[in-house]
């Protein structure tokens, strides 16, 4: 169509200055960094130092499980919780999605302090069992305390993903399921979880990658534990290593990408099949 | 329909939850105004802590408020334009455009701040002043505003709209100024709360590119959890929730325009609303 080809001009004005600025502030930069991570002495072996270097691989190790605990727990939790209130109307529901979903924009420093409150030194937990137990329980500067950060982050932006795709289940689907016999547990196998699925698929890997990536919560806690991002933040400032960081937060950007990208593929595939 | 067991179960697993992700705030809140945390709250109410962590802090404050509004300039001006060329080109370079402006979701802060680092951080003046910090937050938000524009843009036969309006005489800018621009708003205010909440809050790549003299209010936090003793970072806390308590109520109310969460009913009715306004936009052209 020709007034669509006269248009060309004025479409290029409206996207070159974001095409400019991204291409100075982002591409070239990237690109210099995956350069960058290959001129330390091990030369583009530093790429594969994540692996080899022992410390390198157990960071990785650790920040993985630890990712992938906390993606499990707060699906299953959210799961609970949101399809719970997107089904039931009650008093008080709106006040519990307010809460529930409040934390969402806190960064990750402040979400580290908050676990100190409930679970350093000075904490609530801290309190508690001492004055039931007489023992105290401190436990915001270990892999419990990240565990809890991590948990504590991910809950609010899960139960979000989740109510919307709850809010899309067919209720006929259960009561047919359940007039049919089925069990209430039958049901939430059979007919809710799959129903679920693509939104636990993308909410989950969601997740996953922002807790891979989190810098924040694990700086303010100052643990021993090296999660991946601080380990590249000790190569960085401390080792004054450029080159080991460089390659260390590319393996780490390459892992985070390709966990959105295949779940988004996977929760597409099957979005499409179900339709 | 009776509630029963399961009901209550859920119910109070549910509070349980809420629980786990309030407390450690009204925690903090408290010690924020107590004379002494150690002692508890019997030790007395004080405003003393909220005055010294302005005294030491205000300029943190500041600093983000400013940073946040240009962002959100940025991104209007780089984001909405690229939105609406994005939603109306479908081919190879359009897609690939697009994933780049998304990819810094993906891509962990600390990554995209040593990247801008070891390009720009040999620019003294650069690397020393608040822009180089405006960079990194327009990068990490701009994904933000392009997809809630373009949710908007892909919700309604726009191109219908403009072909009417075209056809009675509009310039293309008459068309993308009464026509693209109204019929966005909702999906631009959504975009632009959520630009400025995570503009405040953004610590992982701030923490890498600011500088004793440009340091925002999350940096300062982290300092201050760092040297201070727990009544001041509480404090501190405190400020930073009264500074994003406002965004984050408004976008409860606004935030996500296409999904209204609370009343499912009107779901419907958006969708007819959309041609509405568009109908009233396109009529001046005419």
């Amino acid at each position: 169509m020709s007034p669509d080809r006269r248009e060309y001009p004025f479409l290029a004005i409206l996207i070159l200055p974001i095409l400019t600025v991204f291409t100075a502030f982002f591409v070239l930069p990237v690109a210099k960094l995956i350069v960058i991570g290959g001129s330390g002495e091990l030369g583009y072996g530093a790429y594969l130092s994540i692996l080899t270097t022992p410390r390198h691989f157990e960071s990785l190790v650790a920040t993985v499980v630890l990712s992938f605990t906390v993606t499990l727990t707060a699906l299953a939790i959210s799961s609970i919780s949101g399809v719970f209130l997107e089904r039931n109307r009650f008093k008080g529901r709106e006040a519990l999605i307010s809460m529930l979903t409040f934390p969402l924009a806190f960064p990750g420093v402040v979400i580290g302090f908050l676990v100190i409150m409930l679970a350093g030194r000075q904490g609530l937990v801290k309190e508690i069992t001492e004055a039931l137990f007489g023992a105290k329980l401190v436990f915001a500067y270990s892999m419990a305390g990240l565990f809890v950060g991590y948990l504590y982050f991910s809950i609010p932006r899960v139960i979000l993903t989740i109510m919307a795709a709850a809010e899309k289940l067919d209720p006929a689907l259960e009561e047919a399921a359940r007039s049919l016999g089925a069990s209430r547990w039958r049901v939430i196998r059979d007919v809710i979880l799959p129903a679920l699925r693509p939104a636990l698929i993308a909410s989950g890997a969601i997740c996953f990658a922002t807790s891979m990536g989190a810098f924040g919560t694990a700086f303010t806690l100052a643990t021993n534990i090296d999660v991946l991002p601080m380990t590249i933040y000790t190569e960085f400032t401390l080792n004054a290593n450029i080159a080991m960081a460089a390659a260390l937060s590319i393996v780490l950007g390459l892992v985070t990408w390709v966990a959105l990208y295949a779940a988004r593929s996977l929760a597409g595939s099957t979005v499409a099949a179900a339709g | 329909m009776r509630r029963g067991l399961f009901f209550y179960l859920n119910l109070a697993f549910t509070l349980v939850v809420c629980a786990f992700l309030i407390v450690p705030v009204v925690l903090s809140v408290m010690a924020g105004v107590t004379e002494n945390f150690f002692h508890g709250i019997r030790s007395g109410v004080t405003l003393r802590w909220l005055v010294e962590v302005w005294d030491l802090y205000a300029g943190t404050v500041y600093l983000s408020l400013a940073i946040a509004l240009a962002c959100l300039v940025c991104d209007l001006l780089l984001g909405v334009p690229a939105a609406y060329v994005l939603a109306k080109k479908s081919g190879r370079a359009a897609r690939m455009i697009e994933e780049t402006i998304v990819l810094p979701v993906a891509i962990p802060g600390l990554a995209i701040a040593l990247a801008l680092i070891v390009t720009y951080g040999g620019i003294r003046e650069f690397r020393a002043s608040w822009l180089f910090i405006l960079v990194g937050h327009v990068l990490y938000t701009m994904p933000f505003m392009v997809r809630s524009v373009l949710a908007v843009l892909s919700s309604f036969d726009f191109r219908t709209l403009e072909e009417g309006a075209a056809s009675l005489g509009a310039t293309f800018w008459q068309r993308f100024r009464t026509i693209i621009l109204p019929n966005c708003r909702t999906g631009i205010l959504a975009g632009s709360l959520m630009v400025v909440t995570l503009s405040v809050g953004e610590f992982n790549l701030t923490w890498m590119l600011h500088t004793p003299l440009t340091k925002t209010l999350p940096v300062g936090l982290a300092d201050s959890y760092a040297s201070m003793r727990l009544e001041i970072g509480s404090a501190y806390t405190l400020v930073f929730l009264i500074m994003i308590l406002p965004l984050l109520v408004a976008l409860q109310l606004y935030g996500q325009p296409r999904q209204p969460k609370a009343k499912p009913i009107d779901e419907p009715d958006s969708e007819t609303a959309a041609p509405g306004p568009a109908a009233a936009a396109a009529r001046p052209t005419t």
